[in-house]
C-alpha cells in the first residue's frame, strides 16, 4: 500500500479524493467556500490527471440537474457546493434522491443569508435534511478525505441507492492545512471500484425514470426510500471497517464516542467543532470533571440505536446546534429528544445555539456550555428551550 | 391485417383527444429512432405519457423537474461521452414552450451557449396547458388564457410571443428550424438534419391545443395549417446562421381566418369595432413575418 502523508488543504484533500475515485461526470459552479475544490479539479482537467467530463454550468441548479442527467445516463457523478448555491439546488436534490441517483456531493457548509455572511454553520446543509439523501458531517481534512472514497462505496450498494452528500465546515475544514494521510489513485480506484449501474438510460433495454404516479405507489416510492436508509446504517459501518482492512486506519461509522464511558454530561455535535470539543472535554477530565464526547456522523441517515446506546447512562446531553428551527430551537437537538422520547431510561437533554453565522466556539466556549450543563444537571430540570450561546447583547 | 410501423411511442396515453403533442412525438421518435435518450420537463406530455407502469416510451426516457432538462440532457450527453459514446447515440430533449421561453430558459441557454450536442424540441402550444392554460412566454398577442383573460381592462395577452428561435440564433446554434404538425413529414425531416448537426441544435414544433385554445378536438391539424398559411406560425430554416429554407405559400391567408376558429381569440370578435387597433395589429404581425422570411411564393 503506497501511502503517502503531506500537509494539504482541506479542499485539495476533497478534489483528491474524487479524482482518484474517477467520476465519469463532475459539473459544478462557484461559491464560497466550495470553489478551492471545483478549482483544483479543473486543474486536474487542464494537467491530465482527471479524465472524466467536466461540465461548466450556469448556475448550481444546473450543476445538480448534470449530474442528475449524467447519474441516469450511467455515470459516476460527482458535484460540491455551498449556502445559496444548495438551496438552488434543492429541488433536483429531493428529485435525484427520490430517483435513486447514488450522486455525490460535497456540501461544504456556510451560513444562509441574510444578512448575507460567508461564514459557516450548519443551515445549509439542514434545509436539505429531508431531501432523502444521506448526509455525513466529518471533522478533520483526513476525514474529509476518508469520507469522500468511503461515500461512493455507500451510495451505489445495490441496497442504498442513495445520494451520499459529505458536509464540511467552510473555511475551517475546506481552507485548513493539515496533514493528510493519502493512497495512490490506483488502490482508491481498487477500493472504490468500478462503476456499475444497476440500471441507466440504455437503448438496449429501454426504462422511463422519472415517471408520474398516483396515491397508489407514491408513499409506497417514499417508503422504499425510509428502508434504504435502515440499510445505510450498515452499509456505512461496513464501509468504514473494509477502509480500515485495506488502508490501515478506521475513519468512518455513525457515531464517534469519546469518554463517554463513565460521563454525566456528554456533548453531542457535528463537524469541525467536535476537536474543539474533543479538547475541551480532555481538560474538564483533568480537573475531575465526568464529561464525555459523542461526535455524530451520520446525520441522515440518524443513528438512534447508537446514540441510545452511547448516552443513556449520562444525566444531561448538551447539545450543540450550528442550525436553527425557528421557535422550535436547534435541529440536532430535536432529533436527539425524539430519539430518547420513548426510551424508558432518558437523560435530561438541552439545547445549545452557537456558532451561528460563524460565532467563535472555542474550548472556552465549550466549558462554559459545559458549565450551564451540570447546573441544569444539578437542579434536574431543563427550563430553557434553547440557551443561545454568546449572544452580542449590545446589539441586540 | 394492414401492417402498422411499430411506433416508438405506444398508444394507450392519456392525452385529451385531439391533443396535437403526441402527434408531434409519434413523428420525432420515426425519426430519430431507437438509438436515442430524451429527456422532457414537466408538463402535458409528462403527465400524460408516463404514469408508472404505463410508460408509453419505448426509448430510454428521463424527466426530472419542470426547468432543467436542458441541463438533465447534457448530464446524458456526458455520461455518454464518458465512456466514448460507441454507439453514437443521440440524446434529444422534448419540452413544452412554458419550461422553454420561461422557467427553463437559463438552463437552456447555458446548454446552448455550450453548444452541446443535444438537439432541443420546443414543442409549442403557446401556454401552460398541463396546469390549466397559463400564460407563457409563448402566448402570441390577443390571446386570452387564465392568467390574461379579458374584460372591461384587458383584451387578454398584451405582449407578443417571445421569439426563442432568434434567441437560439443569437447563441450561434448551427441548425434552427420551426415545424407544424400539419406537416409531419417536414418535421421528421428537420428532427433528423438537427441530429446530424455536430453541436446544439433547437426545432420549435407547433402543436395545438384544442382545450386551451378552444375549437373542436377534430380539427387540430387543420387549426396548425391555418397558423401557417395565415403568417401566424412561420416555417422555416436555418442553418449556420443562414436562412436556407422557408415554406412558402401561394397565397397569405388573413389572420383573422385562423384567429377566429378558436374561443381563445372570440372576445375580438364580440366587439369588433372596438378590437380593431388589436386585429389590424395581429394582421400586421403577420404580413410582417411574411416580409422577414420571404413566405410568398414568386409567381
Ligand atoms: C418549479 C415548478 N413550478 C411550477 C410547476 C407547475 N407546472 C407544471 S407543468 C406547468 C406548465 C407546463 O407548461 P409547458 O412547459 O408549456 O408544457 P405544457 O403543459 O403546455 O405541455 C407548470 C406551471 C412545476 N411543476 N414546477
Ligand atoms: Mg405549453
Amino acid at each position: 500500500m503506497k501511502e503517502r502523508i503531506s500537509v494539504i488543504e482541506g479542499s485539495m484533500a476533497v478534489a483528491e479524493a474524487i479524482r482518484a475515485c474517477n467520476p465519469g461526470v463532475i459539473s459544478a459552479y462557484p461559491i464560497s467556500p466550495q470553489t478551492h475544490i471545483v478549482e483544483y479539479i479543473s486543474d486536474f482537467v487542464a494537467d491530465g490527471t482527471y479524465k472524466g467530463r467536466f461540465v461548466r454550468v450556469d448556475s448550481e441548479f444546473s450543476a445538480a440537474s448534470a449530474v442528475h442527467g449524467a447519474s441516469a445516463g450511467g455515470a459516476r457523478a460527482y458535484t460540491a457546493s455551498s449556502s445559496q448555491g444548495l438551496l438552488l439546488m434543492c429541488e433536483v436534490l429531493y428529485n435525484s434522491a427520490s430517483t435513486r441517483l447514488p450522486i455525490v456531493y460535497t456540501g461544504v457548509n456556510r451560513t444562509i443569508s441574510a444578512p448575507i455572511s460567508i461564514q459557516p454553520d450548519h443551515q445549509d446543509t439542514m434545509a436539505l435534511r429531508d431531501t432523502g439523501m444521506i448526509q455525513i458531517h466529518v471533522e478533520s481534512l483526513q476525514e474529509a478525505y476518508d469520507a469522500h472514497i468511503q461515500a461512493f462505496r455507500i451510495a451505489e450498494d445495490e441496497d442504498v441507492l442513495l445520494p451520499v452528500m459529505i458536509c464540511m465546515d467552510g473555511w475551517t475544514l475546506t481552507h485548513a492545512f493539515e496533514p493528510v494521510k493519502r493512497f495512490s489513485d490506483k488502490d482508491v480506484k481498487e477500493f472504490v471500484g468500478e462503476y456499475k449501474p444497476v440500471q441507466f438510460l440504455n437503448p438496449k433495454n429501454p426504462i422511463t425514470y422519472g415517471a408520474f404516479a398516483d396515491e397508489d405507489k407514491l408513499m409506497e416510492f417514499k417508503y422504499l426510500m425510509v428502508q434504504a436508509h435502515e440499510k445505510a446504517k450498515e452499509k456505512i459501518v461496513e464501509v468504514a471497517s473494509e477502509y480500515k482492512e485495506k488502508f490501515g486506519h478506521y475513519d468512518g461509522g455513525l457515531i464517534d464516542e469519546y469518554r463517554t464511558e463513565d460521563a454525566e454530561i456528554i456533548v453531542l455535535a457535528m463537524g469541525s467543532v467536535v476537536s474543539t470539543v474533543r479538547a475541551a472535554v480532555d481538560e474538564l477530565r483533568e480537573s475531575g470533571k465526568k464529561v464525555g464526547l459523542v461526535k455524530i456522523r451520520s446525520f441522515r441517515p440518524f443513528p438512534k440505536e447508537a446514540i441510545i446506546k452511547a448516552c443513556k447512562n449520562a444525566k444531561l446531553l448538551a447539545v450543540i446546534d450550528k442550525s436553527l428551527s425557528l421557535d422550535v430551537g436547534g435541529i440536532l437537538v430535536s432529533d436527539v429528544k425524539t430519539t430518547f422520547y420513548n426510551e424508558d431510561k432518558k437523560p435530561l437533554i438541552a439545547s445549545f445555539i452557537a456558532g451561528i453565522g460563524g460565532k467563535e466556539i472555542n474550548r472556552k466556549v465549550v466549558k462554559d456550555i459545559v458549565a450551564d450543563a451540570e447546573e441544569i444537571a444539578q437542579k434536574g430540570k431543563v427550563e430553557k428551550d434553547s440557551i443561545f450561546v454568546n449572544l452580542n447583547t449590545q446589539f441586540i | 391485417m394492414t401492417e402498422t410501423k411499430k411506433t416508438l411511442f405506444a398508444s394507450g396515453h392519456r392525452a385529451c383527444p385531439g391533443c396535437g403533442v403526441p402527434i408531434a412525438v409519434r413523428s420525432i421518435l420515426n425519426a430519430t429512432g431507437s438509438n436515442v435518450v430524451v429527456v422532457s420537463s414537466t408538463g402535458c406530455l409528462e403527465t400524460f405519457s408516463s404514469p408508472i407502469d404505463l410508460s408509453s416510451w419505448e426509448v430510454p426516457w428521463i424527466h426530472s423537474v419542470f426547468e432543467n432538462a436542458p441541463t438533465v440532457a447534457t448530464g446524458v450527453l456526458e455520461a455518454l461521452n464518458s465512456k466514448g459514446n460507441p454507439n453514437n447515440t443521440k440524446v434529444v430533449a422534448i419540452c413544452g414552450d412554458g419550461a422553454t421561453n420561461d422557467i427553463g430558459f437559463g438552463a437552456l441557454s447555458g446548454m446552448l451557449e455550450r453548444g452541446d450536442d443535444v438537439l432541443y424540441i420546443c414543442y409549442d402550444n403557446e401556454a401552460y396547458m398541463n396546469t390549466g392554460v397559463q400564460t407563457s412566454g409563448a402566448t402570441p398577442y390577443g390571446a386570452t388564457t387564465t392568467t390574461s383573460p379579458s374584460g372591461e381592462y384587458s383584451f387578454g395577452r398584451d405582449r407578443t410571443k417571445k421569439d426563442l428561435c432568434r434567441i437560439a440564433l443569437e447563441h450561434g446554434v448551427k441548425y434552427v428550424a420551426t415545424a407544424s404538425i400539419s406537416d409531419l413529414k417536414d418535421l421528421e425531416r428537420k428532427v433528423k438534419k438537427g441530429l446530424e448537426v455536430e453541436g446544439s441544435a433547437y426545432i420549435q414544433v407547433l402543436t395545438t391545443c384544442n382545450i386551451g385554445w378552444g375549437f373542436d378536438s377534430s380539427r387540430a391539424v387543420e387549426v396548425a395549417r391555418l397558423a401557417v398559411e395565415t403568417g401566424v406560425f412561420p416555417i422555416y430554416e436555418y442553418e449556420n446562421g443562414e436562412l436556407t429554407n422557408v415554406k412558402k405559400l401561394k397565397e397569405k391567408k388573413a389572420a383573422k381566418e385562423y384567429l377566429s376558429c378558436q374561443k381563445r381569440y372570440k372576445h375580438l370578435f364580440a366587439d369588433e369595432e372596438k378590437n380593431k387597433e388589436h386585429l389590424d395589429y395581429i394582421e400586421q404581425l403577420t404580413v410582417q413575418n411574411v416580409t422577414k422570411y420571404g413566405i410568398l411564393a414568386s409567381k
